[in-house]
């Protein structure tokens, strides 16, 4: 694969200020519970940008996306199943003595 | 010299097996670094929802300029940092030397720039278990915060810290000639590893800075 | 060769072991196997300490009453028992010790990918090991090795704080392991040798490191936070605070529950070496158990919540946990199924290595079986936190896995050593082992369902009979673990001199003199053919 020039790199680095520049920015108008989601998306572009332009994964081998990939599921699974617990701590009373 | 750096590790057949290697045990690495950091992550979400008034409120006490420009400066060390890469991919010895220098000169501005924030932080009271001042029905939820505010940023600015001491131990090791075009292993997974902790705090500014920045 | 030329031609052959002399040669190793001997000598004497611990217990235990510990001092023994025994033996124990010897020879390569990272994690064992041993002699620990908030961060006096981080660092030494092996697999395997013709062995041993690398660095920021906590007196896990002590037992099980997978998949890994070997046969549905192996790291990382039923966890959540550690029963249970398939019918010489392999398979199937018993919420509720849970647990812990560390250590100590173990000899601590096993385990099932409960140094008359067989079992095996200690010392100067592959077995490993040479190979192999490649009904040689 070709190899990413230094416009590229410069490129994907006007990228990122102009994201961080906007999720500041947002953060100060009130989208209610779409503001986390709106932050998030924000900060997963920029890490995916990051990881695909500087640490160079559209050059690398499968192995390397598959590594890449598995650390954020993994994470995914902690929280997720974590999180099942916290929200749902109400929903279901367990009957008393 | 250049022969010695080039030289492959007994236990590798060639050159290419000795890249692979060194570039998926890298990867492999930053793997656990996600889940070592997630397990604060986690516990920073479940406490968000718990109590999301505490945290909006304990959130608006950091100091968005500081945090946005550490982002910038951050940032701009990745830029130097892949730059650097570049360089040694190319075989240009100036531009890698610059480059890496570079890289180490942000991440210092980074930490000076820290060092300020929790100079201030202490200042107004607001470090768990050492000078914490807050009153108030929200002043537990608000020092869970506090105290996984300083954890994250904590452990962050140790990697930072020791991300800086090997590029410079690189920066040395490229100044006396060991990195060619051939051979520059050490230049790339440093690389990875610097990336790393740049998107660790592309994750904190939102999530410690930026939580109900338009509320009262 | 007639044996006096055999032993002329094998005196100066210089092989790891005699190729450099020295402390410093060993200091400063950077050979595989080197390494894997300087872990089965620290882990050695870590399982005889944390024995010593079990020996207290048991001896306590043999009258109702809390008489000869006072219960302070009986909570600390337990939790040391505990924490040695998980962290500094079984966590470490097939793939530190059997895996970083026998990995590179069985995938033809001179060494793991890392070889000073390998170094590395035995010299964080050791360091890790040094915290813990100064807890222990300063005072101990009494958390249990469970460490639950907020006793371990506000109210416990001990040691909390040395224990804490010698966990914390001897899991960068299991971290450093798993990544080196992953590496090493991926990318040095011999020429031929595609995935589907690895040893079982190394399937195993993959999955573990998975686990390892996804697993251990939670563990890690746990016992940070907690450490953090202890010191500062103020905490994420405080309720003072609105802090969820659940939170602490969610990072801390995220970790230890696949952690009990680290355990037992490579003493599976060793179990399908030896069942090949010693019915002459190849494995039954070689793809179900390379993938069972896969599907346990998987599944075992989606049910933590089950060690939460009883801890305040949402009922939904236990549910979905519950349903979850069914499921990953499954492909634990492939393997039995499939070992025992390939038993049947096999020509079985029943040798020291297949006595343990054997046991593995009986008492991991009753240790597993007993898990769907606390997998169940209703079932779980009555017996969580009494004997029955620690039945279950050493039944997989010791009758499974440390029998597959010790049939695996059987089994390859003709490479290692290039000496014989004494079969007669090895045959007999295998059945004392397994007798005292289950006198000692067994009733402890029982006990738990008439509701004894754990942790605790007195207990009501009735529950001592019982007791009583318990600690005459342990006694028993302990009789049975010194026995090796002893006749695989005397092997390394008396033994029989063993050849390349005394067990007439497949595999690249036995195609090499016992022992190797320092790079392993004189010349580096290729592989054609399919993995056990065994003639389905002839004898084994020699």
């Amino acid at each position: 694969m070709a190899r990413s020039g230094v416009r590229v790199y410069v490129a994907v680095f006007a990228a990122l200020i102009v994201l961080t520049l906007a999720t500041v920015a947002v953060s100060y108008v009130d989208l209610g519970p779409a503001s986390v989601v709106v932050a998030l998306s924000i900060a997963f572009t920029k890490a995916v940008l990051v990881v695909l332009f500087f640490m160079h994964l559209r050059e690398s081998p499968g192995l390397t996306w598959v590594v890449a990939g598995g650390g954020f599921f993994w994470l995914a699974i902690l929280i997720g199943l974590t999180m099942s617990d916290v929200l749902t701590r109400g929903w279901l009373p367990v009957a008393g003595p | 010299m250049a022969e010695h750096a080039a030289a492959v590790a007994h236990q590798f057949d060639d050159a290419e097996q000795q890249r692979g290697a060194a570039e998926l045990g890298m990867w492999i690495f930053l793997a656990t670094e996600v889940m070592f950091f997630g397990g604060m992550f986690t516990a920073f979400t479940a406490y968000r929802w718990l109590y999301p008034a505490a945290f909006a409120h304990a959130s608006r006490h950091l100091d968005v300029l500081l945090g946005g420009t550490n982002t910038i400066v951050l940032i701009g060390s990745s830029l130097t940092m892949v730059l650097a890469v570049h360089g040694a991919r190319e075989g240009h010895r100036r531009s890698l030397l610059v480059c890496l220098a570079l890289t180490m000169l942000l991440g210092g501005v980074f930490l000076g720039i820290k060092a300020i924030e929790w100079t201030h932080k202490w200042e107004d009271g607001l470090v768990p278990g050492l000078r914490f001042t807050l009153t108030g029905a929200d002043a537990g939820p608000q020092e869970l915060f506090f105290f996984l505010y300083f954890a994250m940023t904590g452990v962050h600015a140790l990697h930072l810290i020791i991300g800086i001491g090997v590029v410079g131990v690189i920066l040395a090791l490229a100044w006396r000639g060991h990195y060619t075009a051939e051979y520059h292993n050490p230049v790339e997974v440093t690389g990875l590893y610097w990336h790393f902790v740049d998107i660790v705090w592309i994750f904190l500014l939102p999530m410690l800075y930026l939580i109900g920045r338009h509320g009262p | 060769m007639t044996t006096a030329a055999a032993l002329v031609a094998e005196e100066p052959r210089l092989h790891y072991l005699n190729e450099s002399y020295g402390v410093r040669s060993w200091l400063l190793t950077t050979d595989h196997k080197r390494v894997g001997l300087l872990y089965l000598i620290s882990l050695t004497g870590a399982f005889f300490v944390g024995g010593f611990f079990a020996v207290m217990l048991r001896v306590e235990l043999l009258t109702p009453a809390g008489d000869l510990l006072q219960a302070e001092t009986y909570n600390k023994f337990f939790t040391m028992h505990g924490v040695i025994m998980v962290f500094f033996f079984l966590v470490p124990s097939i793939p530190a010790v059997l895996g970083n010897f026998v990995l590179p020879l069985m995938i033809g390569a001179r060494d793991v990918a890392f070889p000073r990272l390998n170094l590395l994690s035995w010299y964080l064992y050791v360091l890790g090991a040094s915290f813990t041993t100064y807890a222990v002699v300063s005072g101990g620990v009494d958390t249990g090795w469970t460490f639950y908030t907020p006793y371990s961060t506000m109210s416990s006096t001990t040691q909390v704080m040395p224990t804490a981080i010698g966990i914390f660092i001897v899991g960068f030494s299991s971290i450093l392991t798993g990544l080196n092996f992953v590496v090493t697999i991926h990318r040095m395997r011999a020429p031929g040798l595609t995935w589907f013709r690895l040893p079982l062995f190394v399937w195993s041993l993959y999955a573990t490191s998975l686990i390892q690398i996804l697993a251990t660095p939670v563990l890690a920021i746990t016992v940070m936070l907690l450490g953090l906590e202890r010191l500062l007196h103020v905490g994420i896990f405080d309720p003072a605070l609105g802090g969820d002590p659940v939170l602490f037992q969610h990072l801390f099980w995220f970790y230890s529950h696949p952690a009990v997978y680290i355990m037992i998949l490579p003493g599976m890994g060793v179990i399908s070496e030896l069942v090949t070997c010693f019915a002459r046969k190849r494995i039954f549905g070689y793809h179900y158990v390379a993938f069972s192996s896969i599907a346990i790291a998987v599944f075992g990382f989606l049910v933590w919540g089950h060690h939460l039923f009883v801890a305040g966890q949402s009922v939904y959540a236990a549910m979905v946990f519950s349903l979850l550690s069914y499921l990953v029963a499954i492909p634990s249970a492939v393997k039995v199924f499939n070992w025992t398939a390939t038993l049947h019918k096999g020509t079985l010489e029943f040798r020291t290595p297949l006595l343990y392999a054997l046991g593995f398979i009986g008492l991991f199937t009753i240790g597993g079986l007993t898990g769907l018993f606390l997998a169940s919420l209703g079932m779980d509720v009555h017996v969580t936190d009494t004997y029955f849970v620690i039945a279950h647990f050493h039944y997989i812990m010791v009758g499974g896995m440390v029998m597959g560390y010790l049939g695996g250590v059987h089994y390859w100590w003709p490479k290692i050593s290039g000496r014989m173990y004494p079969e007669g000899w090895g045959r007999l601590a295998a059945l004392i082992i397994f007798i005292g096993f289950n006198l000692t385990f067994f009733p402890q099932f029982i006990l738990g369902y008439l509701g004894m409960p754990r942790r605790y140094h007195a207990y009501p008359d009735e529950f001592q009979v019982l007791n009583v067989m318990s600690t005459a079992g342990a006694s028993i095996l302990g009789v049975g673990y010194l026995l090796p200690m002893i006749y695989l010392l005397w092997s390394l100067r008396y033994g029989e001199p063993a050849g390349e592959n005394p067990w007439d077995a497949t595999g690249l490993e036995w195609r090499t003199p016992s022992p190797p040479p320092r790079d392993n190979f004189a010349t580096a192999p290729t592989v054609s053919g399919e993995p056990y490649a065994y003639p389905g009904r002839e004898p084994v040689h020699g």
